[in-house]
């Protein structure tokens, strides 16, 4: 491909994009900016988790019981063609590289 | 008491309680210990379930708050910013032996992560869209488009945005395919959108700083006109620098 027709391509790309954009009503702002009302964890103050007694009953806090099993949703995916729901199924489709 | 025994103590409850702790009455405080490294340890854990929500759902509650207590032992925060805890998550779940056969949880970790660092990243004014209208048709290949400080790349050989659509947002089930995901911020609220197929190269070669042209090579077998419009339409360009006129 020569430079000129890439540069025409891109252009016509660029210029497809803007009109969707200018063709879709711009969208309000519709939030602003609120102070001091961030969720736990998520702010740096000392207001997080590690303030409440969250726990305190379980003073020996273990992790010797992740040999659990992971049983979570990623086993009831389903995959098409009758694959089984499996995330493990996923190895034999992916693209290499 | 040295403050590294404290320390090596306060992450492992499988340790004694350092000698010499006393409470203001000069009595053993050995069992107030055990409640602060509780609440130290459980603190940690809480960050990271609000921080990894879907990974959590993915593996289910128990088995995370195990393996929190696991990761929490061997990777003490590295800053006071708790809301910055669980960096090394990614790497840790590809590691961590129990979850060997979950090839796909590292890059779900690292797209929680980046939408988690896209909430807090710095705020940046993007590029009026008339200031692209006007561009002439060279201009663009020369030029490099920075893009917003709240915008992050993911690309992963996993469905990791169906993954996360469907643990965070009830979505399909996932289909087995590679897809790359851009972390953006249109107002406040970051969200992680699909990327055309084959536009993850072209981006992360954008973020590498190259020009819009040198970023494409001689790639235009993606969707280019829907890659630009993702980044138009969330506001992710931020400054259009001319390149060296040739």
């Amino acid at each position: 491909m020569t430079h000129s027709m890439k540069t025409l391509a891109v252009a016509g790309s660029l210029a497809a994009a803007l009109s969707a954009h200018f063709a879709t009503p711009a969208s309000a702002q519709s939030k602003e900016k609120c102070f001091g009302v961030a969720l736990a964890g998520q702010n740096d103050c000392a207001a997080g988790p590690g303030t409440t007694c969250a726990g305190t009953s379980k003073v020996d806090y273990q992790g010797n019981s992740w040999k659990l099993v992971p049983a979570g949703t990623c086993t009831t995916m389903e995959l098409p063609g009758g694959r089984m729901g499996s995330l493990e199924a996923l190895d034999r489709d992916l693209p290499q590289g | 008491m040295r403050q590294a025994e404290f320390r090596d103590a306060l992450l492992d409850p499988d340790l004694p309680v350092p000698a010499g702790l006393t409470d203001p009455q000069g009595h053993p405080a050995g069992r107030r210990f055990d409640v602060y490294r509780n609440n130290v340890s459980v603190s940690l854990a809480e960050a990271l379930c609000s921080a990894f929500p879907v990974v959590r759902a993915l593996v289910g509650e128990d088995f995370f708050a195990a393996m929190a207590a696991v990761y929490v032992r061997s990777h003490p925060p590295g800053s006071p910013l708790l809301m910055f805890y669980g960096q090394q998550m990614a790497d840790f779940l590809s590691t961590f032996e129990p979850v060997a056969h979950l090839g796909y949880l590292p890059d779900v970790a690292r797209l929680e992560l980046a939408l988690h660092h896209s909430y807090h990243a710095a705020d940046r004014p993007a590029v009026a869209s008339e200031t692209l209208a006007c561009l002439a048709p060279g201009q663009l290949m020369e030029s490099r488009l920075q893009l917003a400080p709240a915008v992050f790349l993911i690309r992963s050989q996993w469905p990791v945005h169906s993954i996360w659509m469907a643990n965070a947002r009830g979505g399909p089930p996932p289909r087995a395919e590679a897809q790359d995901v851009l972390v953006t911020r249109p107002q406040f609220d970051p969200e992680p959108e699909l990327l055309p197929k084959g536009a993850g190269r072209f981006i992360a070669r954008l973020i590498a700083g190259h020009t819009t042209g040198a970023a494409l090579e001689d790639d235009l077998s993606f969707d280019l006109t829907a890659t630009l419009g993702l980044l138009i339409r969330s506001g992710a360009i931020t400054q259009i620098i001319p390149g060296e006129p040739k």
